[in-house]
């Protein structure tokens, strides 16, 4: 069955909040009252929720097919005009169009910067299909993956084309997927079990999320293809419950794949079995490391425990089990059909394949982009993501959210693989880009994120606990000029030990912004100390507040709005501050309308 | 040990929670999804249900304790009836996400975690929600208020206070 037109609403977590659901619904509305004009054709367009578009910038954003029609920033109040001009009489509505207001609209994505250098492997299909349909996953060569695999390969040849791919886990840390599920399989045959893992941590990244959202059947798929290599019957996604909407449509994705025989006993009648549940997470960001995610499978605290033994060979309930990421899994599928050359033939000799970013913080274009392993910083940054918006300059991009580090423009050529990050003393990392201009202070970041790490440790073991809390004092008294230099040398050797000695990945990883912005942004350190000065005027113990009398009108303004009362003065006459008052939240030095207010 | 917020009421096992215990019962690793249920029907784990799983599971009631103390989703006090969680995400902390949290508390009066007085409204940092282009982000109720700034905060509170009084 074929339709004359497709719209496609993005469905995804930032569009929805900007009101795609209702849009959805004005545009079904719409079309039937159409109806009157052009009879039949409610018939002759089908709309679709799709998953993520990635431009989420620009959302809500929607697609018309087959012309390729893009329409950006869409309200719901526009579904009138998108069926009455543009579905009915076939004119094209401008100012809903990318770079309108320049007055160089794109129809298409084609010539859209933000697409130019993307390559979609992990979210071929989002944005594209109904996540909710079974049919439109199959439509576009969904599941013969699997029936490839059960067909006419032994486990053996699945993990010889996984190995031979070079594919290594997207969850951050890389370890080879052919290897892990070697492992696996090589143990002796009895209970085994394939966990995904769905835990989405890093604060500031929603990679996983996209893919579960956009396209839940290849998730599944690549679970039940992994069984059947590692020779495990049972699969668990372990979700994070503040995932609402990807755990629904994993719901959905689950009882249709029931439905049609994709998942249970005797699958398409090879004698294999496989099914998979969902396990939800609780908000422990420690459970994304595999063995606290065990645990917390099995109902415990999520404490990760001493490897060896690995996972693969004793893991969830003493039994073999493999832990994969949601976009190694959204891989599989692809490397199957396609075959391991080709996915080896994208990206670097380190790495081969794709990656999806979250690129958030300063940059013009956020979203979420998928680019070949050894693009660089710079073409992610500034060709895809338009650049740092206000006139502001780059500071630093930080990969891999709290276990990763900031780098420095300086290195904004480096390919992106596993080996050139790590180089660069930060980490892949699970896809998080976060990116930092001149207004933030890199004291302050290194603050924000081990705090978080801090928050997160489980206290198991004592570098991490205890070397994480006094770096953090150190921090804040950097932070609050009370810092001696001597402490520097203190912190390097803490990050040192925390490094080498932590039980597992998040305490290991836990100093790795520090340690980077001190490699790379030693001046601001010293700053800080020495001068007690912050430059980006962060640090609020190091800022002060003053009013030029000049400028000052005595507008009352500033008093006003003074939420301390540390502002004295009387109508225009010029105000002062009150220093030993005054709590340095700038809201004075926003709100004067005369320049009147200085901070230094 | 009830405390003083939740004291005059009797919380009871509802069918659809006992119905429920009953499916997973006899499943391994049973207990983070029941208390997920729990928290959903209740809005946190009140003290008298964890005494009844621990009942019916045979697991001690320290180890529930345990593992609810563990994770940051499971709470042990009802909310405000308008539930504000403001995005501290690493997107949303560079955009202001922090002034914008200092502004609820000052507006409202009570520290994050807290509830109001009333029991109108209660604060939570949340970790990141996953809507980064939005950044900084708050969530009232479930609504998304993306690219919120300080100076929206009271407008917020006013919104939500009124739509409680129709």
């Amino acid at each position: 069955m074929a339709f004359k037109q497709y719209v496609l609403i993005c469905g995804g977590t930032a569009c929805n909040s900007g009101r795609a659901d209702e849009i959805a619904e004005e545009l079904k509305k719409e079309l039937v009252e159409a109806e009157l004009q052009v009879p039949g054709i409610s018939k002759d367009i089908q709309l679709i929720r799709t998953g993520c578009l990635g431009f989420c910038e620009k959302g809500p954003i929607v697609k018309v097919l087959p012309e390729n029609t893009f329409y950006v920033e869409v309200k719901p109040e526009d579904a009138k005009e998108i069926v009455n001009e543009h579905l009915v009489k076939g004119r094209v509505i401008d100012r809903l169009l990318y770079n309108h207001e320049q007055g160089k609209s794109l129809t298409g994505t084609v010539g859209i910067p933000f697409y130019q250098k993307q390559v979609r492997v992990v979210l071929r299909n989002c944005g594209f299909i109904d996540p909710e349909q079974i049919s439109d996953y199959i439509g576009r060569d969904g599941y013969a993956a699997i029936e490839k695999v059960l067909t006419s390969m032994k486990p053996e040849d699945v993990v010889d084309v996984i190995t031979k791919s070079g594919l290594r886990g997207r969850g951050g840390a890389g370890f080879p997927t052919g290897l892990k599920w070697k492992f696996a399989a090589s143990q002796p045959k009895g209970k085994k079990y394939m966990v995904c893992n769905a835990d989405e941590g890093d604060p500031g990244a929603y990679m996983n999320r996209s893919t579960l959202e956009g396209d839940p059947h290849a998730v599944l798929e690549g679970m039940m293809i992994a069984g059947y290599a590692i020779g495990a019957d049972q699969g668990y996604i372990y979700v994070r419950a503040e995932y609402p909407l990807a755990i629904q449509r994993l719901q959905v994705a689950i009882r249709q794949a029931r439905e049609l025989g994709l998942l249970g006993k005797d699958i398409l009648g090879t004698g294999f079995d496989f099914d998979i549940e969902l396990r939800l997470g609780a908000g422990a960001f420690v459970c994304g490391e595999e063995t606290a995610l065990l645990q917390s499978i099995e109902g415990e605290r999520g404490m990760p425990r001493p490897r060896p033994p690995f996972p693969a060979v004793k893991g969830l309930w003493q039994c073999p089990t493999v832990i994969n990421n949601v976009e190694t899994l959204a891989n599989i599928a692809n490397i199957i059909r396609n075959g391991w050359e080709w996915f080896a033939g994208i990206g670097t000799a380190d790495t081969h394949g794709t990656k999806v970013f979250a690129l958030t913080g300063k940059v013009c274009n956020s979203g979420l982009v998928e680019v070949p392993m050894g693009t660089t910083l710079r073409e992610i940054i500034y060709d895809i993501g338009g650049g740092i918006p206000d006139g502001h300059e780059l500071k630093a991009v930080q990969t891999g959210g709290p276990s990763g580090g900031m780098i420095p423009p300086d290195y904004l050529d480096t390919p992106i693989d596993y080996g050139s990050l790590a180089k660069l003393g930060s980490i892949m990392g699970s896809g998080g880009m976060i990116v930092m201009d001149d207004t933030d202070c890199i004291i302050d970041i290194a603050k924000f994120y081990l705090g978080f790490t801090v928050d997160e440790s489980c206290g198991k073991c004592m570098p991490c606990r205890i070397g994480g809390r006094k770096l953090l004092t150190y921090l804040n008294n950097i932070s609050e000029g009370k810092a001696k230099m001597g402490d520097l040398d203190s912190m390097k050797k803490i990050c040192d030990a925390m490094n080498r000695a932590s039980l597992c990945g998040l305490g290991q990883t836990a100093s790795n912004p520090v340690a980077s912005s001190m490699r790379y942004f030693m001046d601001e350190y010293v700053e800080h100390v020495k001068e007690k000065k912050c430059r980006a005027h962060k640090c609020r113990k190091l800022t002060s507040f003053s009013i030029i009398a000049d400028k000052c009108k005595g507008c009352t303004l500033c008093a006003k709005n003074c939420p301390a009362g540390a502002i004295i003065g009387t109508v225009r006459q010029p105000h002062s501050i009150d220093q030993d008052k005054c709590v340095k939240c700038g809201v004075c030095f926003t709100n004067c309308r005369f320049g009147a207010i200085v901070r230094s | 040990m009830s405390d003083s917020q939740n004291a005059n009421d009797i919380v009871q096992m509802t069918p659809v929670l006992q119905a429920f215990i009953d499916e997973w019962k006899d499943k391994q690793g049973n207990l983070i999804m029941i208390l997920h249920q729990v928290q959903e029907i209740y809005g946190y784990i009140p003290r008298e249900i964890a005494i009844e799983i621990s009942k019916q599971l045979h697991v001690s009631l320290a180890k529930i304790y345990g593992v609810v103390t563990f994770y940051n989703f499971f709470k042990l006090q009802k909310a405000g009836r308008n539930k504000i969680q403001v995005c501290m995400g690493t997107a949303c902390y560079l955009r202001g996400g922090e002034d914008i949290l200092l502004e609820f508390e000052k507006q409202l009066g009570v520290g994050v975690n807290a509830t109001t007085g009333d029991g109108a409204f209660s604060i939570e940092a949340v970790r990141c929600l996953g809507c980064c282009g939005l950044a900084p982000v708050v969530v009232i109720n479930g609504n998304v208020h993306g690219r919120a700034t300080t100076k929206q905060v009271a407008g917020l509170i006013a919104q939500y206070r009124k739509a409680e009084s129709v």
